[in-house]
């Protein structure tokens, strides 16, 4: 009665109204299953983040006070703090964003709004996604060789300055493409809307896409900085020091000032035999968590200000 | 004409202007420190309190001497504080690709240099002073569980090490008949660390010569965490991590034909905890030594009155009966290993040549 073929045959010659019909509990079925499925997926990636934040919390909030963030290393855990990590952190940070942020999103409007579809735009397209899945080290490798050693009149060597540029190099593939695919998600209407008034490219990019593009370009760039933020192997190749007990002067010198940052201080006290420096390690984690939180607190009050602009 | 007059829209682009002018600037500005020189030495310093040292002093090196070189560094400071003084993490072999590129003044090493190195140093003209500064015990651990591996002869360390025991020796019964028929799990240092040459050049007899097929980590507390979890394993790190771990492991006294010694600050320091006690290094720059600050650095290594920091770190410091011989090394400007270039070398006595 029920067997394939009769269910086929009746399929075949029966108007179409009745073929959706009988399906509704299954299809409410399949669709239950899958809200399940989804729901599974977001509680177990939240389990992991919770838990390990629990983790870290619990071993690092007692370490977290005024003492730790104004303090230099020590061998001593309970004098020891990450103070020239924190300003090594924050230095290499705000150089990154200084130089990813108008050369990434510049190339971006280049490749997406004036050269599209061109032999030229395709090779560049290929090469810089192969280039966002290039491992970190390289880079290292390359800022090394490039920033170090090539341009060492200029960056002075093992210096934030070269930190700052072998991590711009890292992100600016994911600030490219991020910001290529906001662009890309602005309707074609508006250009063309653009361009029946009279307007020039230059114009219609600058007045109608990149404002409407701009939110969307903000949280890639964002989250490319926290890339960055976390990177320890390409900064550990170009040499940033781990014991450093100053801080770079406020000045254009600072630029040429050796380093530390906060993951490779972390990286440092995890290694060490003694618990209590792997408390600080937690601390320091923290530390960098609060600072990744207020980076994108920053970004997201940016766009939401450049949204309602609109 | 709508594109003019919206101000709203241009806010955008007035951050995205921004953000360049400020870049541009900070690239312009920068270029035009170049002539600059190093950064290093600092003029507008009028406030010389306890010293009147100034300049800076660039360490690198081992991870195993940092512990050192930092506290040394830190109380250097204090005493100095014009001096800025830096040390970086590069491995042993790492610091003196660094040192013999003449990118550092001092260097730490986990073993002596080896002739690679030294060859290195030669070809770029870096001419070094060598300065023992601490001893290590590397320390054989098991399982506190573990009852009947509480001493081991070399030999039957060796016997579980070598590279022909890949495969073969897989329990316990095979190292000596009288152990029980229990699975052996072996834990070692990464074959990158200076840990790892030394330990393979003591126990087996060549450096980086050992089986493949055991757990190996750059990080020690995976190593320790790995020998206190399972019963069969027995792994081996700086004495450091044995006395902080003492309640998670047990440790393993080591006969090498004179009875079953264990690692302690006594042992290591009399080299009767033989062959696993190795020194810890320094190498300086001999063209650094020229400089105060850097002279004033080394000897603050060697000084007697420092050696508690040596302890405090978790290593052992050098006998009073050498640290005049380590001193005149660096007044003479004693250039050279006593090692010969021969990397790790076991079983000597410091203080035999020195």
């Amino acid at each position: 009665m029920t067997s394939p073929n009769q269910v086929l045959q009746g399929d075949s010659c029966q108007p179409n109204a009745y073929k959706f019909s009988p399906a509704l509990p299954s299809r409410y079925k399949t669709d239950g299953i899958f809200k399940a499925l989804a729901w599974a997926a977001v509680v177990i990636s939240l389990t992991v983040l919770v838990v390990l934040l629990a983790d870290v919390a619990n071993d690092g909030i007692s370490r977290i006070n005024w003492n730790f963030l104004t303090s230099f290393p020590s061998r001593r855990p309970a004098e020891s703090g990450l103070l020239s990590a924190l300003v090594g952190t924050i230095w290499v940070m705000a150089l990154v964003a200084l130089f990813s942020f108008p050369i990434g999103v510049g190339a971006g409007i280049f490749l997406e709004e004036f050269i599209a579809d061109s032999f030229f735009e395709n090779i560049v397209e290929v090469n810089i996604a192969n280039l966002a899945a290039v491992p970190s080290i390289i880079y290292g490798l390359l800022g090394l060789q490039v920033f170090v050693r090539w341009l060492f009149p200029i960056t002075g060597g093992r210096t934030i300055l070269s930190g700052a540029l072998t991590l711009t190099l890292l992100i600016l593939p994911i600030i490219i493409i991020a910001t290529r695919e906001s662009l890309r998600a602005v309707p074609s209407s508006l250009r063309q809307a653009g361009f029946a008034l009279g307007a020039t490219r230059w114009q219609v990019v600058r007045e109608i896409i990149f404002p409407q593009a701009l939110p969307g370009i903000l949280t890639g760039v964002i989250l490319a900085l926290s890339r960055a933020i976390g990177e320890t192997a390409p900064l550990i190749t170009i040499g940033a020091l781990t014991f450093i007990a100053f801080l770079p002067p406020l000045s254009l010198q600072g630029l040429r000032t050796t380093f530390s940052v906060l993951p490779i201080q972390v990286f440092n006290w995890v290694s060490r035999p003694q618990a209590e420096f792997h408390l600080l390690a937690a601390g320091g984690i923290i530390v960098l968590m609060v600072m990744l939180l207020l980076m994108n607190g920053i970004a997201i009050y940016l766009r939401n200000r450049f949204q309602q602009n609109r | 004409m709508v594109f003019t007059t919206n101000a709203n829209l241009k806010k955008p682009l007035a951050f995205l202007v921004t953000l360049s002018v400020l870049a541009s600037a900070a690239c312009a500005g920068n270029q035009t420190t170049t002539g600059g020189g190093t950064q290093s030495a600092d003029p507008a310093a009028t406030t010389a309190p306890a010293s009147n040292l100034s300049g800076s002093v660039l360490i690198d090196g081992s991870s195993t001497v940092f512990p050192i070189s930092e506290a040394m560094a830190e109380e250097f400071q204090k005493k100095h504080p014009n001096v800025k003084v830096t040390v970086g993490v590069s491995g042993t072999g790492g610091g003196f690709k660094k040192f013999c590129a003449g990118e550092t003044d001092i260097t730490g090493a986990s073993r002596p240099i080896k002739p690679s190195e030294v060859e290195l140093c030669k070809k770029n003209n870096i001419e070094y002073v060598e300065l023992p500064v601490a001893f290590d015990g590397l320390s054989v651990v098991i399982n506190p569980k573990n009852e009947f591996a509480k001493c081991l002869k070399v030999e039957e360390l060796k016997k579980m090490w070598e590279p022909a025991a890949q495969g073969k020796i897989k329990s316990w019964n095979q190292i000596r008949p009288d152990f029980p028929n229990q699975p052996l799990v072996l834990y070692g240092a990464g074959t990158d660390s200076g840990t790892y040459d030394y330990f393979t050049s003591a126990i087996v007899g060549g450096e980086g010569k050992s089986r493949g097929d055991f757990t190996a980590s750059e990080d020690d507390n995976v190593l320790v965490q790995g020998v206190a979890t399972d019963v069969n394993s027995l792994g081996f790190f700086g004495y450091a991590y044995y006395v902080e771990n003492k309640d998670k492991l047990g440790l393993v006294a080591i006969d090498n034909g004179n009875g079953c010694v264990e690692p302690s600050p006594q042992t290591i320091q009399d080299g009767t905890y033989q062959p696993l006690s190795r020194p810890e290094f320094v190498y300086v720059k001999k063209a650094s030594l020229d400089k105060p600050e850097v002279k004033a650095m080394a000897e603050f290594y060697v000084d007697p009155a420092n050696a508690k920091l040596v302890d405090e770190v978790g290593y052992v410091s050098l006998p009073a009966s050498i640290t005049p011989k380590v001193k005149a090394r660096i007044e003479q400007r004693k250039i050279g290993s006593v090692f010969e270039g021969r990397g790790s070398t076991v079983g000597v006595k410091l203080e035999d040549l020195l």
